[in-house]
């Protein structure tokens, strides 16, 4: 296990931010780390990184405690841009790198190939602050992983992208990933944590309250979503024994079902009712199961 | 340590880049270097032509011994004979044909009595320094008439003898105190200013970073109590260098206008023999207020999330300064006050204060080394508990500038 997380806890006073957390998360594997505003995701990574120590509990990279020894083996990207406004994005990234211990001239090439990568050459001897918001984001993804560190935590990578970009930074993580690197990754968005993560974990008041592979946590929620399409109304199925959410769309209904035997006796009540054009039973979305964990929405 | 030095470094290079640290060196270096010639410039512009006066002369006898007056007192004032009528004379005037017009006649004591017509008489150098000719020239006449000799009338203007002593072994002359007053005066000038804009600086560098989220990144990659003493370091280096630029720009225009230096104002300022033991102690002090005071805007700085919370929350700071700096200039005439004996060793005014003392008086050598010692084991006090708000403070966000923060800083940094 690269990073472990053990029993860690952090109070602040009278308030626990984070509760009796352990995780595990082997080496060059993506483990999304999942919760609403408030439920201890920036506290966690503090600790990861340091900044904060925990209460109770410990916290250890292949073994080792995390300090400020091991710093330039990790990259951060903070979830609120971390970027000097007036410094050009030359000067910028080497100052920072430099701090994670990497020499100047291999920085210089590692800025010019990444700059590249994200179709932003140009920038180079732009100032922070008279680029947009995405393409700071993108400069503020180089200075996370120019020193191509071991482990590396993304707080909101996406936020703030286009779709294109963040195709871009998609790739970008994956291959990461793929040349070993052990991603830590928080989102709001669900479709990204599906694509990209094995592995995740849902916080809730400083507690997970999901823990697992993707895989496992949809089978284990036991629900599936059920989408009907016909030409008649179809309200009636919310009466349906095992449909747990009923959402009227444009061309049918959509259910939430607590499982295929539900699926099965809704079949044969809308198969005497007439003719369906869409019957597809899938599997619970990632959204669906956070919204049910961790009681809020986020889209 | 690695770590440390590129902060020192990227701290001071990127500082002493910025067009406003290079236009404020500039400003000031224009400044010490325009003072220093001083006396130089105004001969410039004052070297112009005698000031040309028509004379109508109605004794006769009055002109020759009030144009000797005038070059004994040694100015441009040039008297001319006019031999035209009262209305002519006005009119040459007019015409800028010469600066004005003196009517001299006699008295009915036969004593000298004049009047003057200029085109205006706001420029009163001239009608006062002809005025002051006349006078001497009066009482002359007027101690003839009465037949006093230039002896006696010698004697009558002889000053008092009067002579002060400083009974205290080493204490300062009343010049060596005058000389010191001055030099003293300046430094602590310096010293205020420096401290204050640089305080200031850093103050601002730890709320820039914070509120623009990059100390996040930057304390995740190196500790932030190294962080926060390498950009005390890199100011500190920058205030050094500044300072050294205008120090050595004062120091050769100063030596190279050393002729024509004597008299007026650098005697003043007591330029002319600078003792080594107060430029000595003026750096000390510099130094360690320095410290001092960055290591509190630093801290102070780690509790702001916006720029512009800062100067609210280092305004109790400044005022400090300030409050130091008049206890100084009130001890500069007064230097041996109990109130400012006492506050000299009060850690915040003592940079100033001690310095002052030190400056004026002939302090057994204790009571520096005192102050000396008192502002060391502050700094250090002030940068543990310091740091540990920093570390806590650089993490916080949020509407927070209030002195209550510093509680919460520092519950963030412990270990429950």
């Amino acid at each position: 296990m690269a990073l472990e997380l053990k029993n860690v806890t952090k109070r602040f006073g009278a308030f626990t931010a984070v509760d009796d957390l352990s995780l595990s998360i082997p080496e060059s594997e993506m483990f999304g780390f999942l919760g609403a505003n408030g439920a201890g995701k920036t506290t966690t990574f503090r600790m990861i990184l340091g900044l904060l120590d925990p209460s109770g509990g410990k916290i250890t990279w292949n073994g080792n405690p995390i300090d400020y020894s091991t710093s330039p083996l990790i990259g951060y990207l903070p979830e609120e841009r971390g970027l000097y406004p007036k410094l050009k994005v030359k000067d910028q990234v080497i100052y920072l790198a430099k701090l994670r211990g990497m020499a100047k001239q291999d920085c210089l090439k590692e800025l010019t190939y990444w700059l590249e990568r994200f179709k932003v050459p140009e920038y180079a001897n732009k100032k922070i602050e008279e680029l947009s918001k995405g393409n700071q984001q993108k400069i503020q993804f180089i200075t996370a992983v120019i020193h191509k560190p071991k482990l590396l935590i993304l707080d909101e990578p996406f936020s703030g992208l286009d779709p294109v970009n963040v195709e871009l930074l998609k790739d970008a993580v994956m291959e990461l990933k793929d040349n070993g690197t052990t991603i830590v990754f928080s989102s709001h968005r669900m479709e990204h944590v599906e694509e990209l993560c094995e592995h995740l974990c849902i916080m809730q008041k400083g507690q997970p309250v999901v823990h697992g592979s993707l895989k496992e946590i949809k089978r284990s929620f036991g629900r599936k979503n059920l989408i009907i399409h016909a030409d008649y109304d179809l309200s009636f199925l919310k009466d349906i024994r095992g449909v747990v959410k009923a959402r009227q769309t444009a061309e049918g209904i959509q259910l939430q079902i607590s499982g295929e035997d539900a699926a099965e006796s809704i079949f044969r009540e809308v198969a005497v009712k007439g003719f369906v054009r869409k019957f597809v039973l899938e599997e619970p979305s990632l959204n669906d199961i956070f919204i049910e964990k961790a009681g809020a929405s986020y889209e | 340590m690695n770590n440390f030095m590129t902060i020192l470094l990227h701290t001071y290079l990127s500082k002493l880049k910025t067009k406003s640290f290079i236009v404020t060196t500039l400003i000031t270096v224009v400044i010490v270097a325009g003072l220093a010639n001083l006396s130089g410039i105004i001969d410039y512009f004052d070297k112009d032509d005698e000031e040309r006066i028509a004379v109508i002369d109605e004794t006769g006898v009055l002109l020759a011994p009030l144009q000797e007056q005038m070059d004994a007192l040694n100015n441009n004032i040039s008297l001319i004979a006019y031999n035209g009528s009262e209305a002519e004379g006005e009119n040459a005037v007019k015409d800028e044909e010469y600066k004005g017009l003196l009517l001299l006649s006699f008295t009915e004591e036969e004593l000298p009595e004049a009047a003057y017509k200029a085109r205006s008489i706001a420029d009163s150098a001239i009608s006062s320094e002809l005025q002051g000719g006349l006078q001497q020239l009066k009482t002359q006449m007027a101690a003839t008439q009465i037949n006093l000799s230039p002896e006696q009338l010698s004697k009558l203007y002889e000053p008092v003898p009067f002579d002060k002593t400083a009974l205290e072994e080493n204490a300062k002359t009343e010049e060596e105190l005058n000389q010191a007053r001055g030099l003293v005066y300046v430094l602590l000038f310096i010293i205020y200013f420096a401290v204050i804009l640089y305080a200031n600086m850093i103050a601002m560098e730890v709320a820039t970073e914070k509120s623009s989220r990059v100390m996040e990144i930057l304390i995740s990659s190196v500790s932030p109590i190294k962080q926060m003493f390498a950009k005390i370091l890199g100011i500190g280096l920058l205030s050094l260098t500044q300072m050294a630029f205008i120090l050595l720009v004062g120091y050769f225009s100063v030596k190279q206008n050393l002729d024509t230096m004597e008299g007026g104002f650098f005697e003043f300022f007591g330029f002319g023999n600078i003792p080594a033991s107060t430029i000595a102690y003026a750096l000390i002090f510099f130094i360690l207020g320095y410290f001092l005071y960055a290591t509190l805007a630093a801290f102070l700085g780690s509790l702001v999330s916006r720029i512009e919370d800062i100067q609210q929350m280092i305004t109790p700071m400044t005022m400090m300064v300030v409050a130091g700096f008049m206890i100084a200039m009130f001890g500069l005439s007064q230097p041996e006050a109990s109130f400012v004996t006492i506050t000299s060793f009060i850690p915040f005014f003592t940079p100033m204060l001690m310095f002052m003392r030190v400056g004026m008086l002939s302090l057994p050598v204790w009571e520096p080394i005192l102050g000396i010692v008192i502002l060391l084991v502050s700094i250090i006090l002030l940068a543990v508990f310091g740091a540990r708000v920093y570390r806590g403070g650089v993490l916080m966000y949020g509407k927070s500038n209030s002195f209550k923060d510093i509680k919460k800083a520092l519950q963030l940094t412990k270990n429950e």
